[in-house]
């Protein structure tokens, strides 16, 4: 399976941007599902549904998304294995600007808008500058000088990602977005990767620099997400992990 | 990649590649700062040189400095939408020339545009291949962080920097870090005006200018500051623009300059039009003698319009046309 983490500000085009590219690659046959995290209320489930897309979401509640999301991580691919997915993107609306979902050698997309100013690609942190991908939207509704000026400010802080825009709307951009989403590597578990940055703020073990992911390394406030893993799926849900009904969907 | 500094001062490095300065500030480098006659090698930590020079390398790319010269694109036919092979079989288009792109909604244009700025090699929905300069080109023009291939100009895009003409053309120039930034920015704000005919200052905010004063300065600045070879214009209105001085200037850039549009007269003013149906390039036509000759008949329709639209807004009566 080839999981994708894609993170970035709310309501710059995330969802849209995941749709239309993994329109293209459903288009191929391809079987594909998102995990949605938010903090406390999201629609974009059924958004997902609606186009065919397997779906699940988990609602950080007053925990920091990026912390929740790592501590669910590796069960989410699971979930994904399990379904049988071709392809699992990871949305993270990246509310929290000191923090990043990426992974260690799992493709990391950060999805940044043209109308964020040009402050924001300073602003947004470790979700931008460790990406590998960093898809900018909204070009549409700008000028072309607004768009190198804002391309120059991304190249700044990340200058090895490869800088794709696409138009969440009609969707220009997105095929091209998706020949890098099926070409990235097969991911079967993600324990024992790393994240890429360490989390601050202390609430988990994450929270006090654990970059390691799997339950042998979670502590303190763990809350797990109720996947509906069917029996047999590897699951992970170690001692002191409890089972969140508010996020099944 | 990597730029070395031997011998250069800090001072000189920063002449060179202004962005230096929010570099060092990032990493709290910034006290190098304080020794602008010391010599760059000796005051920075090796780690930091390294990542300086990698970063230097990769913004040169990214604002084209050794970007390829582009003059000339070939695009090689494909498949149209129900698999049949694409009926024009290559197309060659060249710097200073306007190329129409003509056909119904949903006939294939935003795909073709969309293989154009892919530089497409056969990876593409439709098996188009796009060459430069007659070569395949690498990967560079896709993710390399050089200019991308094409500039977009389009009738629904809005300045939405809350700057003056002056500052926002001047943060443009930087980021371009463009040669004569000056001459360039008064260059650009005097083609503007001849464009859009009702002047605006230096300092106007950019969002309170009129729409064709927007559009023209929009097409002014991609034309001299935007490294993209290729510029695709969705439609230029008539009003508040002249539109040939527009295509003219681009032109004069050396620019290639595609145009999807529905308007007779700026069709007949491309130097070739393309027509695209069911995903495919059909033809290409060259306008004839004749056409060229019914341009001025169209224009002077045109401007009969625009002068009913003037008396319509002046509050007139349209009982003698
Ligand atoms: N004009 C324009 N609008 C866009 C583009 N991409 C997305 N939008 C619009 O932006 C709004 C937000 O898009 P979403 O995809 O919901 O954004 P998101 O990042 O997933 O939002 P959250 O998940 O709530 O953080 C929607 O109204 C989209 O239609 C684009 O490229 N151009
Ligand atoms: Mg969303
Ligand atoms: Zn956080
Ligand atoms: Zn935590």
């Amino acid at each position: 399976m080839r999981f994708v983490t894609v993170s970035g500000p709310p309501a710059v085009g995330k969802t849209a941007v995941i749709i239309k590219t993994l329109e293209h690659l459903q288009r191929e046959g391809r079987k594909v599902g998102v995990v949605k995290f938010d903090c406390l209320a999201t629609e974009d489930d059924a958004l997902y549904r609606k186009q065919g897309i397997a779906v699940r979401k988990g609602l950080a509640g007053a925990l920091c998304p990026d912390h929740y999301f790592v501590s669910n991580v590796e069960e989410c691919v699971q979930w994904g294995l399990a379904e049988g997915l071709d392809v699992l993107v990871s949305e993270s609306a990246g509310l929290c600007n000191r923090c990043s979902p990426h992974i260690r050698e799992v493709l990391a997309v950060c999805v940044i808008d043209n109308l964020s100013g040009t402050d924001a690609p300073r602003k947004i942190g470790p979700m931008l500058k460790a990406a590998d991908v960093v898809v900018i939207t909204k070009g549409d509704i700008v000028s072309q000088a607004e768009r190198e000026v804002f391309a120059a400010r991304v190249r700044m802080v990340n200058p090895k990602a490869a800088i794709m825009h696409v138009n969440g709307i009609t969707g220009q951009g997105s095929f091209e977005l998706g020949t890098l989403w099926r070409g990235t590597t097969e991911t079967a578990t993600v324990e024992g990767l790393r994240l890429r940055f360490s989390m601050p703020a202390a609430l988990c073990s994450y929270c006090l620099g654990e970059t390691r992911i799997g339950a042998d390394y979670q502590m303190g406030n763990v809350r797990k997400m109720d996947l509906e893993l069917p029996t047999g799926a590897k699951t992970d849900g170690g001692p002191g992990a409890a089972t969140d009904r508010e996020d099944r969907t | 990649m990597s730029v070395q500094f031997a011998g250069m001062t800090v001072e000189a490095v920063l002449g060179r590649w202004p962005f230096v300065e929010q570099f060092l500030a990032e990493r709290g480098l910034a006290g190098v700062l304080d020794e602008p006659q010391a010599d760059l090698e000796a005051v920075l930590p090796e780690q930091a040189l390294i990542d300086l020079g990698a970063f230097v390398a990769e913004m040169e790319a990214f604002l084209g400095a050794g970007s390829q010269e582009v003059r000339e694109l070939t695009i090689r036919g494909g498949r149209a939408k129900d698999g049949s092979p694409e009926p024009l079989a290559e197309l060659t288009v060249r710097v200073g020339e306007v190329i129409c792109i003509v056909g119904p909604t949903g006939s294939g244009k935003s795909r073709l545009l969309g293989d154009i700025e892919w530089v497409a090699r056969g990876d593409t929905p439709t098996g188009r291949h796009v060459l430069i300069n007659g070569e395949v080109p690498g990967d560079e023009w896709r993710f390399g962080s050089g200019p991308r291939l094409v500039a977009q100009l389009s009738q629904n895009m809005n300045f939405v920097m809350d700057l003056s003409v002056r500052e926002f053309l001047t943060l443009h120039a930087e980021s371009r870090q463009a040669s004569e930034p000056a001459e360039k920015i008064e260059r650009i704000w005097s083609w503007a005006n001849e464009l859009a005919g009702e002047p605006f200052a230096m300092d106007t905010p950019v969002t309170s200018l009129s729409g064709g004063q927007s559009r023209a300065l929009m097409i002014a600045d991609t034309a001299v500051l935007s490294a993209s070879p290729v510029v695709l214009i969705d439609e230029i209105e008539n009003a508040g623009i002249d539109r040939r001085q527009a295509l003219d200037i681009l032109v004069r850039q050396e620019k290639i300059v595609l145009m999807a549009t529905h308007d007779p007269i700026l069709a007949l003013m491309g130097d070739r039009r393309v027509v695209i149906a069911g995903g495919a390039m059909q033809k290409v036509i060259e306008p004839s003698a004749q056409e060229r000759a019914n341009l001025d008949e169209l224009k002077a329709l045109d401007a009969r319009l625009m002068e009913l639209r003037r008396r319509l807004r002046a509050g007139e009566r349209l009982d003698v046309i």
